[in-house]
């Protein structure tokens, strides 16, 4: 009898699990759903050279490497329900697949915040290649060049700066007290807000947006202090939410995200879940996450496919990011959460390194046009080492694998 | 077409054929075990190390000091080592053999 394994949603961490189960050896059948049509593509340039350059979407893989290695990929299939019990899938057209194995990857959506005028034709989000095709058609039009991005977080910045590489105009409004203020120190938020004002954006932090209306020519964003903007497009960047709703009407476990446990099996033990719509507890931190990232997705896919065929393999790996704004290049190694001291390693505005410890061990690094800070600091988190916090700061000790090691 | 020879950590070899891209590209596209390149090809995350022999290395453009980098504090870094999203494919590279480092 031929096993299915029947994977729902086909970005990153679906490509990739379907890729995987092969490479571990999985001779069944793979169906790879996508409610999208698009072939596969790469998620990290959207906000990035694809608004910028004239390009096509970047695949993550070509169409012919799916059939190479006998992938099902059925795009434009979305999926209606999941019976858990009988291990069937249905989907709009009316089909059913029955499964053996059944991987959830099905990502998140943008959250659209409550602000009055939100669902104007003007507005655009960032989550897709439809998106970003609307955000680029935006650009084009050389007569509507005052954008107006609600939201600081790393895609909203992305965003701005691609924006002000064609030249246009670009405001940032912040509801917090600071940019990237969910996910980064204060260092690496001022570094940012610091680089944007340079080159032109313009950002107000503690500005609520309320109300978003149109007169003849503009739009027109309120604020909750008064505050009145003018814009020609306005793009809502203020994060995601994970999509559970197939997998909360198939009955497994959710809060906050599809739970899984270190193997990405979700509390149906035939039923897998991968990427951004899960939420775990991963050995390194005390907390449950859930990590938006193509590192977590990429891997978590690996994890999906080796325990479906078979071997147990826990999901451990170290969370890493990265953002590409104007010429600089972020790279982010670890959370930084639950830190004890914060330590700038400065050498000059251009190359920086932030490095977050706990009772001296280095959990987390951000790499400022630095990667050999990024690549040393992933060393030094998974070794645990204990290291002399003034040695990091003081740029005079050199960047080495014993460097800023405490004496012992 | 531009074929390239990968040799992967258990020894097995994959003959590819590629018309432009990266190296990187080609063993994505030929799920090629232990080419990840996940940040895209764009030297964020070294997961997509090779190594190409001396013998093969005037066929292939030079590392920048940002590959490089991301290189030094890697373990498995030789002389040999690149970063395969960093190598795009030229005619001078028909028959190059690259070895996968492990991952």
């Amino acid at each position: 009898m031929i096993k299915t394994c029947v994977i729902v949603g086909a970005s990153h961490a679906g490509v990739n699990c379907a890729f995987a189960l092969r490479n571990y050896g999985w001779s069944g059948k793979i169906i790879l759903l996508d409610a999208a049509p698009h072939l596969p593509y790469a998620k990290p340039p959207l906000s990035k050279t694809f608004l910028t350059d004239q390009c096509e979407p970047a695949e993550i893989k070509n169409k012919s490497a799916y059939a190479q290695q006998d992938i099902d990929l059925r795009l434009g299939s979305r999926v209606l329900e999941i019976d858990s019990d009988n291990h069937t899938v249905f989907l709009e057209d009316a089909s059913l697949i029955l499964f053996d194995f059944l991987v959830l990857a099905t990502g998140a959506k943008a959250v659209i915040p409550p602000i009055e005028g939100v669902h104007s034709s003007h507005v655009y989000y960032l989550r897709t290649l439809s998106d970003a095709l609307k955000i680029k058609k935006a650009t084009i039009n050389n007569e509507k060049d005052k954008f107006l991005i609600i939201g600081a977080g790393y895609v909203g910045l992305e965003i701005a700066a691609s924006l002000r590489k064609l030249q246009k105009s670009v405001v940032i409004v912040e509801r917090e007290e600071r940019i990237l203020s969910r996910v980064t120190s204060e260092i690496t938020s001022s570094y940012f807000y610091d680089l944007h004002t340079k080159n032109g954006v313009k950002i107000f932090c503690d500005k609520e947006v309320i109300r978003i209306s149109k007169n003849a020519k503009q739009s027109l964003v309120l604020c909750a202090d008064g505050t009145i903007f003018h814009a020609d497009s306005i793009i809502v960047g203020v994060g995601a939410i994970p999509q559970t709703h197939l997998a909360e009407q198939a009955g497994l476990d959710i809060d906050k995200g599809i739970l899984i446990d270190q193997n990405c099996r979700t509390s149906n033990p035939k039923i897998f879940a991968i990427g951004d719509c899960t939420r775990f507890k991963h050995p390194l931190y005390k907390d449950f996450i859930r990590i938006e990232s193509i590192q977590n997705a990429v891997d978590q896919a690996k994890i999906a496919a080796a325990n479906i065929t078979g071997n147990n393999v826990v999901y451990d790996s170290l969370p890493w990011f990265w953002s590409d704004q104007y010429e600089v290049k972020l790279q982010m190694a670890g959370l930084p959460v639950d830190y004890d001291n914060l330590i700038m390693r400065k050498k000059s505005d251009e190359e920086v390194s932030i490095w977050y410890l706990k009772n001296d061990q280095i959990i987390a690094v951000d790499a400022i046009n630095n990667p050999r800070a990024y690549m040393l600091g992933m060393k030094l988190i998974k070794s645990k080492s204990q290291v002399e916090p003034k040695k990091i700061k003081d740029i005079e000790t050199p960047l080495s694998a014993t460097s800023f090691l405490k004496e012992v | 077409m531009i074929e390239i020879i990968f040799t992967t950590t258990d020894g097995s070899q994959t003959k590819v054929s590629a018309d432009g891209g990266t190296l990187m590209e080609a063993a994505k596209n030929n799920n090629i075990s232990g080419i990840d390149g996940d940040c895209g090809g764009v030297c964020s995350c070294a997961t997509c190390h090779i190594y190409i022999d001396e013998s093969n290395a005037d066929n292939v453009n030079p590392a920048t000091d940002m590959e490089k980098d991301m290189l030094e504090f890697d373990e498995l870094t030789t002389p040999e080592s690149r970063l395969s999203c960093q190598i795009p494919i030229t005619d001078k590279m028909n028959g190059l053999k690259v070895k996968i480092a492990r991952s």
